[in-house]
């Protein structure tokens, strides 16, 4: 009879222990979460200080993050949403599922921020990129890469973050000159892809000069790999800013890890393992600088970015834009 | 007929719980997204020119796809020449290999830095151009030529070996044997060709319309894509769904309006052993120019990623594991499923019809609304995300049946035709009748249909994408996750583990269900 008593308690104290250990569920994008991302180092970091189990949830891209938010509403297992853009924002905003962060922290972007519900971490500029030995006299904007023979390869923007953010670029530079910029353009573009590893698998392959990524890109090939044979195009009219951004679910029942996780994002040691993981500048500059071989990267005169109450309003004009330039 | 002894209820009532299951995998997700939609949804302009676009290029793939293949299956099912097993299994290659791997291959051979480029440069032409129109339909040639390749040489297979005999010693030779053995054949075996052709062309490519150049080049499957993700349109998702659905079923009618009942009557039951077969020289031409346009692509992705292929981090072989897992199990649904519709249609015979065609509807479902429909039913009862694995594999299945239906019903029917009278006439009833009658002969067809859906199951990246989460990544969207790491050569070192394995279950299922055979 004891050993059965015995074997009970020990159960007994085990369950106590597995349900003393909250869970806090944090909803991102694939690529944040697969080995080669942040997503490993940020949950040993953040697991380290909190007591609890930071679990992970990859659920596609940027876009269909958000869908699958929407799609699970406010019964959402979902504490924390990481990963949505500027683009997104609003759309997030308007679902009504999201709570403000309460975070102040000191932030390095290049805009002033001040949305009370998401909250950055990291951040980029888009770019064309190019292999140094391939184009030896890289346009400096849009006008002169229509006017060269230059190949490039870009995203279709109703699939693709980055696609998108080149439709706002183009709309935001130029305005109701946008659409000539496309037509102009129009004989540079190879194709469009429904994603950016297609773009960017086809421009290592040689199919294009140049691939719609990111100013940072150069900087994976410079430091994983030790080649400083691909750059970024710094362009005149500015560089459209990506901001990707977390937010807390209203409805969260760990309200004190969500906070304490979206506290430790803009801490050291969540900024530190971005830029060589995310390949993006991380939101906060850790005290240390970014790492060696960012100092190489085209910085910018101008950011250009849409303000995220008038994205959506800006995207349905722009893609109209942009499908009837292009198809003819 | 009427009389048969045969058993008929359990297969019908197997058949119909089969026929349910797939309506509710097909259509419920599409109830479902409407029912979560907020407000009544509208088709736009863009829509409207995805549609056009997309039943053009459908219309074009299929035509070419089919229209090249009945020379090729000919070639191959009159010659007899070493590595002949090897090429036909290599056919089955570039239909099962994930699409953005294909498409890889075929620029390393066609695009602008491709290998026919390069030869261009060195007699001093300017590089092809593939992007547009014509590179979509190449794309679709180079993946569907080898199915409707092997749709059809069954179809030649299945001619009895004695017809050729008989028309041998008549004395019948050369463009005779085409008219009176071979035409009305491929009469029985084309329509259906084509038209599953045509359906994976409505629905399938994604990706390869990274070869199309610009929005000219949309397809409906985009605009789904779109609406879902960007403007989180369910209704809209839906309504375009059902304009998919609505092209295939038009194709559908179409099809099954010009198929007509086989007439080719029974043999002795053994392979084809041609007596009469001209010494045609352009057979070899044929199957070498179509091996070079099909292996060339493949041997590219080889070059690329076998250098990798040891230097993989451990988690793409645990994707592997779990894509291989998946792929068993959707096979065996896949296969239990198409043997019990199989049975069921050709006992039926009014909703026939009806049952071959829902097969086929499975064809033009978009898999990212059957994936968000899932999820919509499923989540206030479980986990979707706990489930990812088992429902990938049940939609894979789902996906696989329509080639499974295509291969079995046409056999299935020949084994009633030919040998239902005599088992009739024994009593020779229910299992018994499966096991000595049926079965046998079905070998063929069945490790064909196997090997297919294993294949691409391991391939398929649709449904599960939505909701996977990193402990049940399987092998495409692992690979998936290295391109978008930056890690490009790891990807396609993973691409020839993908294709390695889809080919060596392919050939494993295919070659099990030729074992017997004396070709």
């Amino acid at each position: 009879m004891k050993y059965p008593l015995l074997a009970a308690g020990f159960c007994a104290i085990a369950n106590v222990a597995i349900a003393e250990t909250p869970v806090l569920t944090v909803y991102t994008y694939d690529s944040f979460v697969s080995d080669w991302g942040p997503g490993p180092a940020v949950e040993a970091a953040f697991e380290q200080t909190c007591g609890c189990d930071l679990k992970f949830v990859g659920a596609g891209d940027g876009a269909a993050l958000l869908a699958r938010v929407r799609l699970e509403g406010p019964r959402t297992k979902a504490d924390v949403v990481l990963g949505l853009d500027t683009n997104l924002t609003q759309t997030a905003r308007e679902t009504g599922l999201f709570a403000p962060h309460g975070v102040s922290a000191d932030l390095d972007l290049p805009v002033t921020w001040g949305d009370d519900l998401f909250l950055p971490y990291d951040w980029g500029y888009f770019a064309f990129v190019y292999m140094r030995d391939g184009v030896t006299d890289a346009p400096g904007n849009f006008k002169e890469l229509a006017a060269s023979d230059l190949k490039i390869v870009i995203q279709d923007p109703r699939s693709s973050t980055p696609g998108l953010g080149l439709l706002m670029w183009v709309k935001d530079a130029y305005g109701d000159e946008a659409p000539a910029i496309w037509e102009g353009l129009s004989d540079n573009i190879v194709t469009v892809t429904k994603g950016w590893s297609e773009s960017y698998g086809m421009f290592l392959e040689g199919e294009a000069d140049m691939v719609l990524s990111y100013t940072t890109s150069p900087a994976y090939h410079l430091i994983a790999e030790e080649d400083a044979g691909k750059a970024a195009a710094p362009f005149s009219e500015g560089h459209y800013l990506q901001i990707e951004v977390a937010g807390k679910i209203a409805g969260t029942d760990q309200p004190v890890l969500a906070d304490a996780f979206l506290n430790f994002m803009v801490s050291e040691g969540f900024q530190t393992i971005i830029p060589t993981t995310n390949w993006m500048y991380p939101a906060a500059t850790p005290a240390g600088g970014l790492p060696d071989g960012f100092e190489t990267l085209v910085t910018p005169q101008k950011s250009l970015m849409v303000n995220s109450d008038k994205a959506v309003g800006v995207r349905e004009e722009a893609l109209a834009e942009w499908l009837t330039a292009l198809s003819k | 007929m009427a009389n048969r002894a045969f058993k008929i209820t359990p297969v019908i009532g197997a058949g119909a719980g089969a026929i349910l299951l797939l309506l509710a995998l097909i259509l419920g997700p599409l109830w479902a997204l409407l029912w979560r939609a907020e407000g009544p949804a509208t088709l736009g302009v863009a829509d409207w020119a995805a549609v056009r676009f997309t039943v053009l290029q459908a219309t074009l793939s299929a035509g070419l796809s089919v229209g090249l293949a009945v020379p090729v299956a000919r070639a191959l099912a009159r010659r007899q020449f070493i590595g002949r097993g090897v090429l036909i299994t290599l056919l089955g290659a570039p239909f099962i290999l994930p699409v953005i791997v294909a498409v890889m291959g075929l620029l390393a051979v066609f695009g602008r830095g491709g290998i026919i480029s390069a030869m261009l440069g060195w007699i001093g032409l300017p590089p092809i151009h593939i992007y547009g129109l014509h590179g979509v339909v190449l794309a679709h040639v180079f993946f569907n030529l080898p199915l409707a390749t092997r749709l059809i040489l069954q179809g030649w297979l299945m001619i009895p070996s004695e017809r050729f005999r008989l028309a041998a010693s008549l004395g019948i030779a050369g463009r005779d044997v085409g008219r009176i053995l071979e035409r009305p054949m491929l009469r029985d075996v084309l329509p259906g060709a084509v038209m599953v052709v045509f359906l994976i062309c409505l629905t399938s490519f994604a990706v390869a319309l990274a070869l199309g150049g610009g929005p000219k080049a949309t397809t409906v499957e985009l605009a789904i894509y779109q609406a879902f993700r960007f403007d989180f349109d369910l209704g809209r998702a839906a309504l375009l769904a059902m304009v998919q659905f609505g092209m295939g079923a038009v194709a559908a009618m179409v099809m099954l309006w010009v198929a007509v009942p086989p007439t080719m009557g029974s043999g002795l039951d053994r392979t084809v052993e041609r007596l009469d077969a001209p010494v045609a020289w352009w057979d070899g031409i044929l199957l070498a120019v179509i091996s070079l346009f099909l292996v060339t692509p493949l041997l590219m992705i080889l070059f690329d990623g076998v250098p990798n292929l040891f230097s993989l981090p451990s988690s793409v072989y645990l994707a592997a594991g779990r894509s291989l897992g998946v792929a068993l199990m959707s096979t065996l649904i896949a296969v239990v499923l198409a043997l019990i519709l199989a049975l069921m249609v050709v006992r039926l015979r009014r909703g026939a019809v009806l049952v071959e065609s829902i097969g086929y509807l499975v064809l033009a479902a978009s898999p990212l609304v059957i994936g968000a429909g899932l999820f919509i039913a499923l989540f206030p009862i479980l986990d979707p995300v706990a489930l990812a694995l088992p429902l990938t594999a049940l939609v894979n299945a789902l996906m696989s049946l329509p080639f499974a239906l295509r291969t079995l019903v046409p056999a299935v029917r020949d084994i009633e035709a030919s040998y239902g009278q005599l088992a009739d006439s024994l009593s020779l009833t229910g299992w018994a009748r499966m096991r000595l009658v049926s079965l046998p002969r079905l070998r063929r067809p069945l490790g064909f249909s196997a090997g297919l859906a294993a294949a691409l199951s391991m391939g398929d990246l649709g449904v599960i994408a939505l909701f996977s989460d990193p402990e049940s990544a399987t092998l495409p969207l692992q690979m998936y996750r290295l391109m978008s790491a930056y890690r490009m050569d790891q990807a396609a070192g993973a691409a020839v583990l993908l294709l390695g394995m889809s080919l060596m279950l392919f050939w494993i299922f295919d070659r099990g269900g030729r074992a017997n055979a004396d070709a």
